[in-house]
């Protein structure tokens, strides 16, 4: 997660670069690209480069509608103007107030100016050619287009700031959620959940957590190490234990990879296998996840698709099996296999609530929130690399 | 009446499929019990007979239908109202399985008296599930009804002279539990001079037993005397209850009207209660260190630190002599987990029973029958103390000591030892060697060529069949799921590639990533309840749960002697747990260290369950011995088929 954090800092740190709205979106659609085809399990990445988009389309188009004098409409920024004003009326008007907003704290503009070419001289060379372009163009339009600019780079730091306190939003209201002597189970490590208990936790509630370890990687055993540091009544049980345990449990509260348009989440691997059994005893099953997780995509397949096979050596020794992995070689195809995903696909059923920060919301209210978070247009461009899998 | 004729409809072929499944079987229930395969039921029937001296008793139909008047209507109720606790008016009402099994017995009664009782009991319950049954069900029927409203009267009428004639014969008490096929309803009936010991020792063992049976922990020191109450309190405290055996005998002692409150099945220690946890633990010989960080969902289970136990008892290696060293020695081999598996440690326990029964030799002026019980009733609870027991073992015990209680009193007390050797030798041969081949010819037939079969764990009845479907030439491929923190499968994975299987390993967690490609799913059982809840090694329930969730078909492999009238819904009630510590630590990955001194934090806990509760609706098919059955038969098995083999 911390990873996918940075790789999105990234990829909006370079978008001060661009001046003008339709070569900054072309440019931030190649890096874009780029990002999501390097790893396009890892979704995160991809809906941070469409809310950077997002976010110049609107600004871009909050910047239109002030000028309603309308003197140097690009042809570029026209088109996209009109179709997203027929699209999103409402949001526009939210983009203007967020502009607004931004408008009265001035001073980080120049820091961040300054701030961004060094830190964006890091990435990919693709964004270069943008650079360029934009610059030229940036030439003609200069008192718009440093308004522009200045917008986008507010909002993006924003954003930035969202993504960075996405926990503590969430853990705000985790009094609300967690009554007294409540039983919780999760599996494996979430940051989202390690601080959404903590925050019941200083809030004087006392519960119990199940953790369970989420073989192969173990990362239950940080968890508990860390819940127990801050005083939490934990049990580790194995993930094979879930289903003996879950008749206990008031609450599964977890963590997720990514939550797509349909209100499936792609998930660590082993929670179907927790909702499942949370769905035959009826335990809630929570999703905490921060709106920078929520992917506009429609999964199919999701299981297969959008997974990612790991070393069969987390799970087998390789010196202990090497004998049984030579059997194969005889008949040319190997007698072992070893499966190893990373992620599981909980469908939009089996999931009772997702916390976000902006709120609890049901599965089926997804599609609704992503329409806030990204425009259409966007959806189909990002397609492309993604169809490339 | 008409629901309970309904309710009989479906249990029919159920009940017949059994045979109808088992390949060769004749359906020679009649005759033999169900399967050709298992021979034990005529052996049983026989040896008894052969044995017994009471002339009464010599052909045990034959005595059974002179009994009948008399046994039959004090036997029904009194089994009814004793050995299920569910209430008698209940189970009509229902009309579920047990109430036309109830049926069958009252309408015997009415049978009797039109003088038409078939001699062999089998029989008739062979030609009751026939068509035959339902012409004389309104008879049948209402006379069963009016069984119910005045059980008490009709017992008492009908026990006087039960005890009157059981007085005569010295070995009446053998008798009764010789019969074979109805010998549950009539072994309630002993001498009144048997029954007032049992009730006196009974009486004292609630005293003593209630106390220290709560351990798990040598109960059967605290009964020097009475050795029925020796083998009731084990018993109670076993987590695998005899509580037929148990309640039998409670319920047999018992006036009727106290029989309802008696139902309850012994009551399995709970390590929550204190003071009986300190009386357990005086009379221990394994001491072992209680765990520091206790799960609180499970006070009511032993939680003992693991590992500490093996040197002191090392050290008391020469105080142990009340414990043969066979036993001993498995026990050991529990201890430190050489042993695992339901079957395995099954059979490691007969077999140190044999040693012990060769070796052992009568002391002078007590009967062979009460001292051997105590013995055995010794050996268990220090086995216990070793490692709770599983249900097979339980089963198991339960079938010796009532081999040895039906062991005639004229008997030299080297062929009694001779023929309990062979008793443990066919068990074992019929219940778990024959059953499994058995088994393993049924599950073959479900596999088919392109399959892929999902296994979890390591259960040797699904590696035994997947070896045999690959001799058979079968195409298949099989995917071996496996958990933390023994990883079995990896065992079975090794065996199965050695024998050129194409094999699929995965963890537990990502079932339902491979759970698409699969067609079937082959599980192996600890036991399986009478609701058809699957006792199985932790994680099964999960399997099988995405398996239902993906439509995918689960068949459970299991030998019938592990089958267990108990119900259970849970998986925290009844349990095992085992050492915490395997948990903290991950074989093969040093990185993983994060707990490495859990126990100085009080708020952690670590939990390793063993086993876990598979709901029946999961299953789709049971594979036993007894052919393929679903779910909703186990308790018919439990109740005929166990009556007639073992008793």
């Amino acid at each position: 997660m911390t990873a996918e954090l940075l790789r999105s800092v990234i990829s909006q740190q370079r978008v001060p670069y661009n001046n003008q709205a339709g070569a900054l979106i072309d440019a931030i659609k190649a890096v874009g690209e780029q990002l999501i085809a390097a790893n396009p399990v890892e979704l995160a990445v991809g809906n941070i480069v469409r809310r950077v988009l997002h976010i110049i389309r609107e600004e871009d188009l909050s910047l239109a509608t002030a000028a309603v004098a309308g003197l140097n409409l690009s042809a570029v920024s026209d088109d996209e103007d009109d179709g997203e004003r027929e699209d999103h009326p409402v949001l526009s008007a939210a983009a203007v107030a967020a502009a607004a907003r931004s408008t009265l704290r001035p001073p980080s503009l120049q820091t961040l100016l300054e701030d961004m070419p060094d830190s964006a001289a890091v990435p990919q060379s693709s964004s270069s050619g943008g650079d360029s372009e934009g610059k030229s163009k940036s030439a003609d339009k200069s008192s718009r287009s440093r308004k522009l600019k200045h917008d986008i780079i507010e909002a993006v730091n924003e954003l930035i700031q969202d993504i960075a306190t996405c926990h503590e939003q969430i853990s705000e209201q985790a009094v609300e959620h967690i009554h007294q002597n409540e039983v919780i189970l999760t599996l494996g490590r979430s940051r989202t959940v390690m601080e959404f208990l903590c925050a019941a936790k200083e809030k004087k509630r006392s519960f119990r957590v199940f953790v369970a370890e989420g073989a192969p990687r173990y990362q239950g055993h940080v968890l508990a190490k860390e819940l127990v540091a801050r005083g939490l009544q934990t049990t580790l049980i194995t993930d094979s234990a879930v289903f003996a345990m879950i008749s206990r449990v008031n609450m599964v509260i977890v963590g997720a990879h990514a939550v797509m348009a349909n209100g499936g989440v792609i998930a660590p691997v082993g929670l179907n296998m927790v909702a499942l059994a949370a769905q035959r005893h009826a335990v809630p099953f929570v999703v905490l996840a921060g709106t920078h997780k929520l992917c506009p995509l429609y999964p199919h397949n999701p299981e297969v698709l959008l997974n990612e096979l790991k070393s069969p050596s987390e799970l087998l020794d390789f010196g202990e099996f090497s004998d049984c992995m030579d059997f194969g070689s005889g008949n040319g195809s190997p007698l072992l296999h070893v499966v190893n995903p990373a992620f599981d696909y909980v469908p939009p059923k089996l999931v009772s609530l997702f916390i976000t920060d902006t709120g609890g919301h049901n599965p089926s209210y997804m599609y609704r929130l992503i329409a806030d978070y990204y425009s259409a247009d966007d959806l189909v461009v990002q397609r492309r690399p993604a169809s490339g899998n | 009446m008409e629901a309970r004729r309904t309710s009989r409809i479906p249990i029919d072929p159920k009940v017949r499929q059994v045979g109808f499944f088992a390949p060769g079987a004749l359906r020679d229930r009649s005759q033999s019990g169900p399967l050709g395969l298992s021979s034990s039921p005529p052996v049983s029937n026989i040896s008894p007979a052969g044995n017994s001296l009471s002339p009464v008793m010599i052909p045990p139909p034959r005595h059974a239908s002179d009994n009948f008047v008399l046994s039959r209507p004090l036997a029904v109720p009194v089994s009814a109202s004793t050995l299920r606790p569910p209430a008698v008016e209940d189970r009509m009402a229902v009309g579920s399985y047990d109430a036309s099994e109830l049926l069958l017995g009252t309408s015997a009664s009415s049978r009797i008296g039109d003088g038409e009782f078939s001699e062999d009991y089998s029989v008739f319950f062979r030609r009751s599930s026939s068509g035959k049954f339902a012409s004389s069900l309104p008879s049948g029927g209402f006379d069963s009804t009016a069984m119910k409203i005045n059980p008490p009267a009709v017992v008492r009428a009908a026990k006087k002279p039960a005890a009157v004639i059981e007085k005569s014969g010295g070995a009446v008490a053998e008798m009764q539990n010789e019969l074979p096929t109805s010998s549950k309803p009539l072994k309630e009936k002993t001498t009144k001079a048997e029954r007032r010991a049992l009730q006196e020792s009974q009486r004292a063992a609630k005293a003593a037993a209630k106390g220290p049976n709560s351990g798990g922990n040598k109960p059967a020191t605290a009964s020097g005397a009475a050795t029925p109450m020796k083998e009731k309190a084990s018993k109670a405290v076993k987590q695998v209850p005899s509580s037929v055996a148990a309640s039998d005998k409670k319920g047999g002692e018992r006036i009727p009207e106290k029989d309802k409150k008696k139902d309850v099945p012994p009551p399995r220690m709970q390590f929550d209660d204190k003071n009986r946890v300190e009386k357990a633990k005086r009379r221990a010989v394994v001491k072992p260190t209680e765990a520091r960080n206790r799960v609180e969902l499970f006070r009511h289970l032993p939680q003992y630190e693991h590992g500490t136990q093996l040197p002191k008892l090392e050290s008391k290696f020469f105080q142990l002599d009340p414990v043969h060293p066979a036993v001993q020695k498995v026990g050991f081999q529990y201890l430190e987990g050489d042993i695992v598996g339901g079957n395995a440690r099954c059979i490691a326990m007969l077999r140190a029973f044999q040693e012990a029964i060769k070796d052992y030799s009568m002391p002078p002026e007590k009967t062979l029958a009460r001292d051997l019980t105590a013995k055995i009733s010794s050996y268990v609870s220090f086995l216990i103390e070793c490692r709770p027991l599983s249900i097979s073992m339980g089963n198991s015990i339960r079938f010796l000591k009532n081999r040895i209680a039906k062991l005639p009193l004229t008997v030299s007390e080297s062929e009694a030892k001779d023929a309990l050797y062979s008793d443990i030798d066919r068990f074992i041969n019929e219940k778990i060697v024959l059953a499994d081949k058995v088994i393993v010819r049924h599950a073959a037939t479900k596999i088919r060529d392109g399959d892929v079969l999902l296994t979890y764990g390591f259960s040797c009845v699904v590696e035994m069949t997947m070896l045999y479907a690959h001799e058979l030439g079968r195409q298949f491929r099989v995917v071996v799921v496996d958990s933390r923190p023994k990883f079995e499968g990896q065992a079975l994975l090794r065996r199965l590639v050695a024998k050129g299987l194409s094999c699929s390993y995965t963890h537990i967690n990502a079932v339902s990533y491979i759970m698409h490609e699969v067609t079937r799913v082959f599980l192996g059982a600890a036991s399986i309840f009478s609701n058809g809840t699957v006792y199985s090694r932790v994680g099964t329930a999960c399997v099988a749960m995405v398996a239902h969730a993906y439509r995918v078909p689960v068949l459970i492999c299991c030998e019938a002697y592990k089958f267990h009238e108990r119900v259970q819904l849970d998986s925290i009630c009844s349990n095992e747990l085992g050492d915490p510590d395997v948990i903290s630590k991950v074989a093969g990955r040093a990185d993983v260290n994060y707990l490495d001194n859990w126990r100085d934090k009080e708020n952690l806990q670590l939990l390793n369950l063993i086993y876990d509760a598979t709901p029946s609706d999961y299953v789709s098919m049971i594979i036993t011995d007894y052919g393929m059955v679903p779910p909703t038969s186990v308790p018919v098995i439990v109740r005929e088929y166990r009556e007639h083999l073992w008793i």
